[in-house]
C-alpha cells in the first residue's frame, strides 16, 4: 500500500521551536511511508526525555514509556510479535545513561529493532545537566565548574556491544536522515541510528560545524558502500589508510589520485576501519561521518527464537498442556 | 518379607535424606516419595540444600538434605522432624540430627565415618555417636561403600561412577524398612535413564542389594512399618515441586487464553526453575527471554503484554525491588502482567535458599504513587498451579498486573499432583476492543461493570495509540496533568482492583465455636493446618482462615475475623499480613505469632504458641 508521510502523523509537537526533534520526526514520517509498512503494523516504543515524546506525534501503535528501559520493552515487543516493525526512540541520557545496559544488550543480541539515538549531548527535559555524551570540561547547570569525566561516543558502544549497524545522520539533513531509516528498517537486526540534534536552549549549537548545509560540506563526509570515501566543498579530500589509522589527503597533491583513496565497505566483518570512520570528526582534523557506516547481516535474536521454536515443535512430541503432562512419569491410584 | 519380622502399621512416617551435596540425596529421597505416593499414600517433602555451589566435599557446610512426610491420610507439610535419618557421612550426621525425633532410626555408612571424615565433621574422637548422645541400639549401621563396590564389581565401572550410587543403596534400605514395591523405583530409574542402560542397572542392582541387606539383617532394627493408604483419591498422578508447578499453570492459562506464553527472567534463587521450566517447553511456543538485568526482565514483560503475550516475569525479593518501576508502568498503561516472587531471606541477599514470607508489604505497597495491584499467594506445591493460573486469568481479563507470591519452601517442595484436565478449568476472556468501537474507542475506554479498560493489540487496523508512563486523560487518552483528572483515574485504578472477584474466605475447622481462629497466607498453609489438626485432636476448639488472595480481600474477611474471640495470625515475618487487615478491618487487634528464622515453622511450636494464647 502506498503511504505518504501524513498517513503517520499525529498531534501538535510540543518541542521547543527549533528544536531539532522537530526536523527527525518530520523525516521519520517521510521514512515510514517510504518504507510502507502500515501504520497498524508498526510500533514506536520510547523511554523518557524530550526526544521521547516522538510516539505521541506518530499514527503507529506506540508507548512512552519508562526512563532507560526502551529498548527492553522494545525487545519483548518485537520477540513477541517478529512481524510489527518496531522502532525504538531514546535520547543520549535515556539511552546510554540509564539505559546504557539494556542498549548495549539489544545489540549483543542482534533483536531487529531500529534504534534510534538523539544525541544533544544534554539532558533537555530536567533543564540543562551533562550527559554521557557531554564532552569533558562541559559546563551546565550540574557541572558549574566543568565536568571532570569522558564522554560515551555511541559508536563505539555499539561496536564494543558487537552491534551489526550503527549509522549516523545530522536532525536537519532531511534526505540522510530519511536515507539511514531506510536502511535502518532494511537492516535485518538491532540498527542504531545515531541523529545529532541540537537543542536549542540548553546546549545550542554543539553541533553547529555540521548542522548546515555549508557545515556539511566542509566538516563532513557522507559514507556510502562502495563508494571512495570522498570530501571537501570541491570533493577535493579523501581518506586513505595510513598505519594502523586513517589519513586525510587532498586528491591532486603529492602524487594523489582517487584511486587511491579508500572505499567504504560498509558489509565488512571486521568493524576496524569503521570504528574509526565512525570516531571521525572530533576536533581532530577529520570529517564527521554520516550515512550507513556498518551493515552487516547477522542471525537476529527475534529469528532465531522463532527457528528454533519451529525446530523444537518438529522434535518434541507434546505440543499441548494436556501432552505435556503425558511427559512425567505418572502413577494411577485407583 | 521374614515371617517372624513384626510389621507395623503408621499413619504417618518422616525420612530424611542427607549426605554430601554429591550424594545423590535428592534423587534418592524423590524416589522414595514417588514409590510412596504410587501406591496412594499422601506426600510432602522439602529440599534443604546449601547455598555454595560446592562445598569441599565431606564439609559440614556441603551437607545436602532432603525430608519426606508419607501418610496414610493427608499430610499438609514435610513434619517437622525425622523418624529416619539417613547420614551418608559424619557431616551429615552431624549437621542434621538435631532433625532427628527422639528414637528415630538412623542409618549410616560407616566407611564414611574414617578419621578423615571425622575431622572435617569437626569430631573430636573417633566415638561420634557418643560425642552426639546417640543411643547405638537405633543406628542401622551398614559398610555401604564397600556394599556397593562389591555389588557393582563385576560391572566394569569405574570407582567413582559405583560411587554415585550410595544413595540407591541406602534408598533400597530405606525401601525394605517401609515395605515399598521396588518395581516402581526399577521402572523410575529405567525412565530417568533411558538412553544410559548401564547407569539405571547398576542403580537397580544397588537398590535391590540395599534391600536385600535390610531383609537379611532385619535383627538390627525391631520392626518394618507399612503406611497404608486411606481415603485415597482415585486419578492419575504425577510429582511435582512449586516452582514446577508454577510454570505448569502459566502454559495452561496461556493455552486457554489462545496467547503466547512470554517470560522475561534473570536467573535468581529460588526462582530459575521456572525459567529452567519454561525455557524447555517450546515444542508449545513458550517464549523465554533470559534478559540483562531483573529490570529488564519485567520491562521485556511489559513489552511483550503490549504485543498481545501472557506476559509473566519471575523472580524472587531482591528482584521485585528492581522490577517494582517497569511493573508501575504496567499499571499505569494497564496492561495484564504476572509478576512471580519466590519469597527468600532478606534484606538484601540475605538468605538465598531459605524461605520466608517478608516480600508481602513489598508486593502491596512497593512502589511509588498510588499503584494498586492484585496479590495472590499460592498455599502448597500443588497450589501452585492453581495460583497461577488464577494469576494469569485475573490480569488478562482485569488489565493489571498481578503479584503471584509462593516462597521457597513452598516452590521447592513436591506433593503428588493429580493431573489437571483443562477443560475443566474457567474459561479466560481477555476484554479485546469490540470492533465496533473503531473510529470511538480510546486507550482508556472502559468496561462499565468491571472498570477495566479494552485491550488492542498492535497489529489490529484502526486501533492505534500510544500508552506511556505520563498520567493519561479519561476520555481521549492524550497525557494530562489536570488535576481533577488525575484524581479520576487515581480512583479508576484503585475501584478496577477493588471489584475484581475473589472467592471467600473459607474457615476450616470449628468454623462455628472455635476458641481460637489461626489466620495465615500462602505457604505456611500446611503447618497451620497440621498445628490446628493436632489442637482439635487434643480437644481443643480451634479455626483456621487462610487467604490465598490478599489483594482485594475476599468480601467476608471483616465478617470472618469479627466472628471469634481470639485470633492470631501467624506469619513469616514481622506481621506484615496482621499490619494489612489491621489497616483494612476496623477495630481487629489480633495476636500475632511471627517467625523468621528462614525455615519452615514448626508444628510442635506453633501449638505451644497457639495453646498459650488460648490459655490467656
Amino acid at each position: 500500500m502506498a503511504y505518504t508521510a501524513q498517513d503517520f502523523k499525529k498531534g501538535q509537537p510540543r518541542w521547543c521551536p527549533g528544536c531539532g526533534d522537530h526536523f527527525f520526526l518530520a523525516s521519520l514520517h517521510k521514512a515510514m511511508a517510504e518504507i510502507g509498512v502500515d501504520p497498524w503494523n508498526t510500533a514506536v516504543i520510547s523511554g523518557i526525555g524530550c526526544s521521547s515524546r516522538l510516539p505521541h506525534y506518530m499514527a503507529t501503535y506506540g508507548m512512552n514509556t519508562i526512563h532507560g528501559r526502551a529498548a527492553a520493552i522494545a525487545t519483548g515487543c518485537k520477540v513477541t510479535n517478529p512481524n510489527l516493525a518496531v522502532w525504538q526512540v531514546s535520547g543520549d541520557g535515556d539511552g546510554l545513561a540509564i539505559g546504557g545496559n539494556h542498549f548495549i544488550h539489544a545489540n549483543r543480541r542482534n533483536i531487529n529493532l531500529n534504534m534510534i539515538l538523539l544525541n544533544n549531548r544534554i539532558y533537555g527535559l530536567t533543564k540543562g545537566q551533562y550527559s554521557p555524551t557531554s564532552p569533558r570540561g562541559f559546563v551546565s547547570k550540574s557541572s558549574p565548574y566543568g565536568t571532570v569525566e569522558d564522554p560515551f561516543r555511541p559508536a563505539e558502544l555499539c561496536f564494543g556491544a558487537r552491534g551489526h549497524f550503527f549509522a549516523r545522520a545530522v536532525a536537519t539533513d532531511a534526505p540522510g536522515t530519511v536515507d539511514i531509516l531506510k536502511a535502518a528498517y532494511n537492516h535485518k537486526g538491532a540498527a542504531v541510528c545515531e541523529i545529532l540534534q541540537n537543542c536549542v536552549i540548553f546546549n545550542n549549537g554543539t553541533h553547529d560545524d555540521v548542522y548546515s548545509k555549508e557545515g556539511r560540506a566542509k566538516n563532513a563526509i557522507y559514507v556510502e558502500h562502495g563508494k571512495p570515501l570522498i570530501f571537501g566543498e570541491n570533493n577535493e579530500f579523501g581518506l586513505v589508510q595510513e598505519g594502523f589509522g586513517l589519513k586525510v589527503v587532498k586528491i591532486g597533491e603529492n602524487g594523489v589520485t582517487e584511486a587511491d583513496i579508500l572505499v567504504h565497505d560498509a558489509h565488512c566483518e571486521d568493524n576496524t576501519l569503521q570504528l574509526k570512520l565512525a570516531l571521525m570528526g572530533n576536533g581532530d582534523g577529520f570529517p564527521v561521518a554520516l550515512g550507513v557506516i556498518r551493515d552487516v547481516d547477522a542471525p537476529t535474536y527475534d529469528d532465531s527464537v522463532t527457528a528454533q521454536i519451529e525446530e523444537v515443535k518438529t522434535t518434541k512430541k507434546y505440543h499441548n498442556f494436556a501432552e505435556l503432562l503425558e511427559t512425567n512419569d505418572i502413577w494411577e491410584v485407583k | 518379607m521374614a515371617e517372624t519380622l513384626e510389621m507395623k502399621e503408621l499413619a504417618e512416617v518422616v525420612v530424611r535424606f542427607s549426605g554430601d551435596s554429591g550424594d545423590g540425596m535428592q534423587l534418592a529421597g524423590n524416589i522414595f516419595s514417588t514409590v510412596s505416593a504410587t501406591v496412594g499414600n499422601s506426600i510432602s517433602t522439602f529440599p534443604d540444600y546449601p547455598a555454595d555451589i560446592r562445598a569441599p566435599q565431606g564439609s559440614l557446610t556441603g551437607v545436602s538434605g532432603f525430608q519426606v512426610h508419607i501418610g496414610a491420610e493427608m499430610v499438609y507439610t514435610p513434619g517437622d522432624k525425622c523418624d529416619v535419618l539417613v547420614a551418608m557421612n559424619a557431616a551429615a550426621l552431624k549437621t542434621q540430627y538435631k532433625y532427628a525425633k527422639p528414637g528415630a532410626a538412623i542409618i549410616i555408612d560407616t566407611d564414611s565415618f574414617g578419621p578423615s571424615d571425622l575431622k572435617k565433621a569437626a569430631f573430636a574422637t573417633e566415638d561420634y555417636l557418643g560425642e552426639m548422645g546417640i543411643d547405638p541400639d537405633r543406628v542401622i549401621a551398614c559398610p555401604i561403600t564397600q556394599m556397593v563396590k562389591d555389588c557393582l564389581a563385576d560391572s566394569g565401572m569405574d570407582v567413582k561412577a559405583m560411587l554415585k550410587c550410595r544413595n540407591m543403596f541406602a534408598l533400597g534400605l530405606v525401601c525394605w524398612l517401609f515395605d515399598r514395591d521396588l518395581d516402581i523405583a526399577f521402572n523410575y530409574l529405567k525412565e530417568k535413564f533411558a538412553k544410559k542402560a548401564g547407569v539405571a542397572e547398576a542403580n537397580i542392582k544397588v537398590i535391590q542389594a540395599g534391600y536385600d541387606y535390610g531383609h537379611n539383617t532385619h535383627s538390627s532394627v525391631a520392626n518394618v512399618y507399612r503406611i497404608e493408604t486411606k481415603n485415597k483419591v482415585p486419578g492419575r498422578y504425577m510429582d511435582i515441586t512449586g516452582n514446577k508447578a508454577t510454570a505448569y499453570g502459566f502454559i495452561a492459562a496461556a493455552e486457554k487464553a489462545g496467547l503466547k506464553l512470554f517470560l522475561g527472567s534473570y536467573p535468581i534463587t529460588p526462582a530459575t526453575d521456572v525459567l529452567h521450566e519454561l525455557s524447555k517447553h517450546k515444542s508449545l511456543g513458550v517464549t523465554t527471554v533470559q534478559c540483562e538485568d531483573e529490570i529488564a526482565g519485567c520491562a521485556s514483560s511489559v513489552g511483550a503484554s503490549f504485543a498481545g503475550a501472557l506476559a509473566v516475569t519471575s523472580t524472587s525479593g531482591p528482584g521485585i525491588c528492581l522490577k517494582s518501576e517497569a511493573m508501575n508502568l504496567a499499571v499505569i498503561m494497564e496492561l495484564p502482567l504476572v509478576v512471580l516472587d519466590v519469597q527468600r531471606g532478606g534484606p538484601a541477599t540475605g538468605l538465598p535458599t531459605k524461605s520466608e514470607q517478608t516480600d508481602l508489604l513489598q508486593a502491596l505497597f512497593g512502589r511509588n504513587g498510588e499503584s494498586p495491584m492484585p496479590v495472590i499467594a499460592a498455599t502448597s506445591p500443588t497450589d501452585c498451579f492453581e495460583a497461577a493460573y488464577a494469576a494469569s486469568k485475573m490480569a488478562l481479563e482485569h488489565m493489571t498486573p498481578v503479584i503471584l507470591m509462593t516462597d521457597a519452601y513452598v516452590a521447592n517442595g513436591s506433593a503428588a499432583f493429580k493431573l489437571p484436565n483443562l477443560a475443566d478449568y474457567p474459561a479466560i476472556n481477555p476484554p479485546y476492543v469490540p470492533e465496533e468501537l473503531k473510529g470511538s474507542w480510546t486507550p482508556y475506554l472502559r468496561d462499565a461493570e468491571t472498570g477495566v479498560r479494552y485491550w488492542a493489540v498492535p497489529g489490529r487496523e484502526g486501533f492505534q495509540h500510544i500508552l506511556g508512563g505520563l498520567e493519561k486523560d479519561n476520555k481521549t487518552g492524550a497525557i494530562s496533568t489536570d488535576p481533577e483528572n488525575h484524581d479520576l483515574m487515581t480512583r479508576l485504578r484503585q475501584e478496577k482492583i477493588n471489584k475484581i472477584p475473589v472467592p471467600d474466605l473459607e474457615v476450616l475447622g470449628d468454623k462455628d465455636d472455635a476458641d481460637l481462629l489461626i489466620v495465615g497466607f500462602g505457604g505456611t498453609y500446611g503447618h497451620l493446618h497440621a498445628a490446628m489438626d493436632e489442637m482439635r485432636a487434643a480437644g481443643k476448639k480451634v479455626a483456621l482462615a487462610h487467604f490465598k488472595c490478599i489483594n482485594p480481600l475476599p468480601k467476608n474477611t471483616a465478617a470472618v475475623l469479627s466472628k471469634y474471640k481470639k485470633v492470631v495470625v501467624a506469619e513469616q515475618n514481622m506481621g506484615q499480613l496482621a499490619g494489612w487487615l489491621r489497616m483494612k478491618i476496623d477495630n481487629f487487634t489480633p495476636y500475632q505469632f511471627n517467625q523468621v528464622k528462614g525455615q519452615p515453622f514448626v508444628v510442635a511450636e506453633l501449638v505451644e504458641a497457639f495453646n498459650e494464647i488460648i490459655n490467656k
